[in-house]
């Protein structure tokens, strides 16, 4: 039901015009800008697309070759035959386990040092803990740059000058990890209660002190959690180091991408998969368990 | 309150070790399982160590070499080549722009797919879930290498890379986002008669788009990183430039790319920041 006005007051109108107006201005205006917004949008499309020299065309094209391309890299396998199909795909496992166990060890590595670097930075570069300015700065300043060169481009340094081998990858990852972890440890510690800190400085402690009896009890958990995290992400970090040279799996997935040893790329890849999937795995398990230890005690 | 030490008997003590054992210090047990850890985690480090040959010497050698290296950089210069750096640079931004674009179209249909209370069939569910974890599973420089050798060398390769590799992962955020979606919008939307299309468009879309926005936001900003260095493998950008710098030992140069990767970085990272705060 319409309601029905017999008499509108004239100013009834004139409200509802301005209101139509301004109506309109606005709608106007809205258009406008998603129009401007929307022809930057293209205009950067079509810039980027010159740029990294792809077509449409290209485009269709490329897809089905690499469609091609992994199916090439599947292997045979016969229902009747599994057993040694599967012995034939997997004919390097001894060898390439070994090298898994490389790039694992190199992950590892690459954590503890980065962690423990982190944990050296992250109480100076937390801003609650010191009363000069310049400290936190400049340890901040440090994190960004280790943790915005990306690793892969440190290994290439680090090959040039400690030689081929995983030493060079596990410092590029320790010092990449160190950036990433420093930032979040250093995070953490700004956040945490201030009394125990008031409790040890009131009782005669040092800075030293400080640290040991009221700043890491209150932090391990989490810095715990956030170094299992940079495990999973240092395991695929580390198999990828490889590719410049730093040994373990990834210097023998690069070799093998590069010869076209189809069936070896497959069965390589599917063995990094698993191993990733088996870390995350156990390593979310950790995790749950230890935060979930912090929330019950 | 004091208490008289020298009057506390030794049958008392007993009666209270049995009582309380955990004041009294931890059993043998588990001070041993304690030590034996920690001496296992100490031995896995030194095997390590010995392993992969961190000799003091090679690592006092390395550092050396290092800071030769570091003053070889100083001052960064670019040698004349500032014109094709820039155009690398811009490469590599576009590379990410576009793996980004083109992964967030291909995952949003894919997103809806994989999401428990759009296609309510657990196997479906299940397996395309799966073929995500595999394509997240292979790191994005892998597919630059396995493109590089599909399309050929170039910024083409590192496009695609960027795009199969992020399709996997954003989907998968996708779905997550769709699976969390309030239920009552969808519930009116199809009490008002519409069909399953419409419900995803004005049931699902309104409530996810702005997860959606800041996952792509988050990942353009993650890709201009690591597109810096899938020239490394061949696939264009200032990676190859910076990879064919440290080959051919023009340190000072080197030292610029570095530089410029570190500002250009910033620099979107700040952008993002902006915009997500004016549109999220």
């Amino acid at each position: 039901m319409v309601p029905h006005i017999a008499n509108p007051p004239t100013d009834v109108c004139g409200t509802i015009a301005t209101f139509e107006q301004t109506w309109r201005v606005i709608n106007r205006a809205k258009w406008a800008r998603t129009a401007i917004i929307g022809g930057v949008f293209l205009l950067a499309v079509a810039g980027s697309m010159w740029l990294s020299e792809v077509s449409i065309s290209q485009f269709i094209e490329g897809l089905p070759g690499f469609v091609a391309y992994i199916q090439g890299t599947l292997p045979i396998i016969r229902v009747d035959h599994i057993g040694p199909d599967i012995a034939e795909w997997y004919w390097g496992i001894g060898r390439w386990l070994s090298l898994l166990l490389d790039t694992l060890l190199m992950a590892f590595m690459g954590t503890l040092l980065g962690a423990s670097g982190a944990l050296t930075l992250c109480f100076p570069a937390a801003r609650n803990l010191t009363t000069h300015d310049w400290t936190p700065a400049v340890c901040r300043r440090l994190l960004e740059l280790f943790r915005t060169v990306p690793e892969l481009v440190f290994a290439l340094i680090f090959v040039y000058a400690f030689g081929l081998g995983p030493l060079p990858g596990v410092l590029a990852i320790a010092v990449h990890s160190m950036g990433a972890l420093g930032k979040l440890f250093s995070e953490v510690t700004e956040n945490i209660t201030a009394g125990p800190g008031e409790g040890v400085r009131a009782a005669g402690g040092n800075w030293m002190h400080l640290v040991r009896y009221a700043v890491i009890p209150q932090v391990l958990p989490d810095f715990a959690s956030y170094t299992l995290l940079r495990f999973e992400i240092n395991v695929r970090a580390s198999s990828v180091v490889g590719f410049v040279g730093a040994g373990g799996i990834g210097q023998e997935l690069y070799s093998v991408i590069r010869q076209f040893i189809y069936v070896d790329i497959s069965a390589l890849v599917l063995l990094l998969i698993i191993t990733v999937a088996l870390i995350d795995i156990t390593c979310e398990h950790l995790r749950r368990r230890l935060l979930g230890e912090q929330a019950f005690t | 309150m004091t208490t008289d030490l020298a009057r506390i008997s030794d049958a008392e003590i007993a009666i209270w070790r049995d009582a309380v054992p955990r004041a009294f210090g931890r059993p043998l047990g588990a001070r041993l399982g304690i030590v034996t850890g920690w001496s296992a985690f100490a031995g896995v480090i030194v095997f390590c160590l010995w392993y992969m040959d961190f000799t003091p010497q090679r690592l006092w050698q390395g550092i050396w070499k290092l800071g030769w290296l570091a003053q070889l950089m100083f001052p960064p210069w670019h040698g004349g080549w500032l014109r094709e750096f820039s155009y690398a640079m811009l490469q590599t931004l576009a590379m990410a722009f576009l793996g980004t674009l083109l992964a967030s179209l291909a995952a949003v249909p894919l997103g809806f797919l994989g999401a428990q209370n759009v296609v309510p069939q657990w196997l479906f569910h299940f397996g395309l879930r799966r073929i995500f974890d595999c394509i997240r599973g292979v790191d994005a420089l892998l597919w630059a290498l396995m493109f590089v050798n599909v399309v050929g060398l170039g910024p083409f390769a590192g496009v695609m890379a960027i795009m199969v590799s992020d399709t996997g992962t954003l989907a998968k955020l996708f779905a997550e986002a769709i699976e969390n979606v309030d239920r009552r919008p969808l519930d009116g939307v199809r009490a008002s008669g519409a069909n399953r299309l419409q419900v995803m468009r004005f049931g699902i879309l309104p409530q996810v788009l702005p997860v959606l926005l800041s996952h792509i936001l988050y990942f353009f900003e993650s890709n201009t990183r690591s597109a810096t260095i899938l020239g490394v493998v061949g696939a264009g950008g200032i990676g190859l430039q910076l990879a064919d710098r440290i080959r051919v030992n023009n340190w000072d140069e080197v030292g610029f790319l570095l530089l410029m990767i570190l500002l250009t970085v910033s620099l979107i990272d700040q952008l993002s920041k902006t915009i997500r705060r004016r549109f999220i």
